[in-house]
């Protein structure tokens, strides 16, 4: 095999912040092999629906992100192919009974402030956006600069990129370990298939970058959230935006193990609605659960009564890698020279890969970085501990 | 052999399915493909966008290729689901459902 031919990085995770990693740091002249023990965007990339949500963020370190992220991926709609579907089709967040509307406007009005676009609908606008809403709503927020990406598609392109770039990508190659010299620097990636000697590693392994870190010797606290997504027959665009409810936020931000569903649903260009979302930790059971899956559907018909009429063809599960503060790790690990986390997205990854990637990179290259990777560096777990 | 044959069925098991406004025999356990097959057809759906010819393809629930509409309901998988007595299957031109484009 090529494995052990040396490399400048090793990226872990052929994922989308993997490829977008993999795209960056070949971009900036660095030899780059990208390991993965599965297939491309085999693992969560291949199980979300594609998100770069900028709506669903509260002011702070994530929704700068955010920001900076969407604009990096309007870059990138220049450099990618039509047909990873990539849509700035905005979201619409709605409130689904009187209580709800007044905490979603003073919500939008402090994004507002930290630079966000968020438009008021009311409520005899919202069929206006949304023709096939129920109605009766008390209102809504539109938010244009969200967007939305076929994430294996878009994965699979940056890889394709990469690949011109000189980067070399490397499927079916699990990891089993990391090499340290004596002073505790990094040396080398382990595969099943031999050793990749290498100045440095990013740990983009996802909801599997937990394990990856423990190789280094350096832990960090990423866990599965499993979630659940209904996809229905194609359609003409029957949904035009993302549509979600605003208990969604709350969800995202819950601190229970037990299930919690809230009401999102989308179109996809290629037709099919995609209608989520649960979020559950179990751990790595992928066991199709009717119960949610019911929920899901009945969430979905409430929001859009016409879905009464349609059907759904398939579900799938994925399992976001969260960390207890809901904050992505990027950066460098002060504990192991050379390692560079880039994962625990949760459900964002999709919206954050190219932004993660970008720090990754100016981080590993020393060039001044555009934003802070600070308040998502590995060493905050060691200050709550 | 003849498909009856193989189902070990005899004439009076069978019934009739509407195919594009054809009358076909079909038999109990009989899929909506096996009965469009029989009948001569390959294809009963256009694609969305160029609306080229799909029938067959996976045949196992999976490519979702072979989407007809059944009385009316549109995207029935014709490799899952049984043919039933008196079904009107009727050829998918896209998605079937133009009604709800917003």
């Amino acid at each position: 095999m090529s494995a052990a031919l040396p490399a400048d990085v090793v990226v872990i995770g052929a994922g989308i912040v993997g490829a977008a990693c993999a795209r960056e740091l070949s971009g900036a002249g660095l030899s780059v092999v990208v390991v993965d023990r599965g297939d491309v965007a085999s693992g969560t990339t291949g199980a979300g629906e594609g998100n770069i949500l900028v709506s669903d963020k509260a002011p702070g370190p994530e929704l700068d992100l955010a920001l900076l992220s969407v604009a990096l991926w309007r870059e990138l709609a220049d450099v990618l192919p039509r047909e990873v579907e990539l849509e700035a089709k905005g979201g619409l967040v709605v409130a689904t009974e009187p209580g709800a509307w007044a905490p979603l406007r003073a919500a939008a009005a402090a994004q507002r402030g930290a630079g966000l676009v968020a438009q008021e609908v009311a409520a005899d606008e919202l069929a206006g956006h949304e023709p096939h809403l129920a109605s009766g709503l008390p209102g809504g927020v539109l938010y244009p600069q969200d967007m939305q990406v076929q994430p294996m598609l878009a994965a699979a392109h940056l890889l394709r990129i990469a690949r011109g770039l000189g980067a070399r990508v490397l499927t079916g190659h699990e990891v089993v370990g990391i090499r340290r010299a004596a002073g505790g620097a990094l040396t080398a990636v382990l595969t099943a298939y031999g050793e990749i000697p290498c100045g440095a590693v990013v740990n983009a392994a996802g909801t599997w970058g937990g394990e990856v870190a423990a190789f280094a010797g350096a832990p960090i606290p990423v866990l599965p959230r499993r979630g659940f997504v209904l996809v229905t027959e194609p359609l003409p665009r029957t949904v035009r935006h993302k549509v979600y409810t605003a208990d969604y936020v709350a969800n995202v931000a819950a601190g229970s193990a037990d299930l919690q569903t809230s009401t999102v649903v989308e179109g996809t260009a290629s037709g099919p609605v995609l209608i989520g979302a649960s979020r559950e930790r179990v751990g790595f059971d992928r066991t199709t659960s009717y119960e949610v899956l019911a929920r899901l559907a009945q969430q979905a018909v409430r929001l859009f009564p016409v879905l009464a009429s349609v059907r759904v063809q398939r579900a799938y599960r994925g399992f976001r890698p969260y960390c207890p503060d809901h904050l992505p790790v990027i950066g460098p690990d002060p504990r192991v020279p050379g390692l560079f986390h880039a994962c625990g997205h949760e459900g964002a990854g999709i919206g954050l890969a190219p932004a993660t990637a970008l720090l990754v990179t100016q981080a590993l290259t020393g060039a001044e970085p555009t934003m802070s990777w600070e308040p998502f560096s590995p060493s905050r777990f060691e200050a709550s501990s | 052999m003849t498909a009856r044959e193989t189902l070990g069925a005899t004439p009076e098991d069978g019934f009739w399915v509407s195919v594009g406004g054809v009358s076909c025999q079909a038999y109990d356990g009989d899929t909506l493909a096996a009965v469009m097959i029989r009948a001569g057809r390959t294809s009963w759906r256009s694609t969305r966008h160029s609306a080229a010819p799909r029938g067959l393809f996976c045949g196992i629930g999976v490519c979702q290729d072979c989407l007809v509409t059944v009385g009316g309901v549109t995207s029935v998988r014709a490799c899952l689901d049984l043919a039933r007595p008196g079904d009107v299957i009727t050829t998918q031109e896209g998605s079937g459902r133009d009604d709800l484009d917003a």
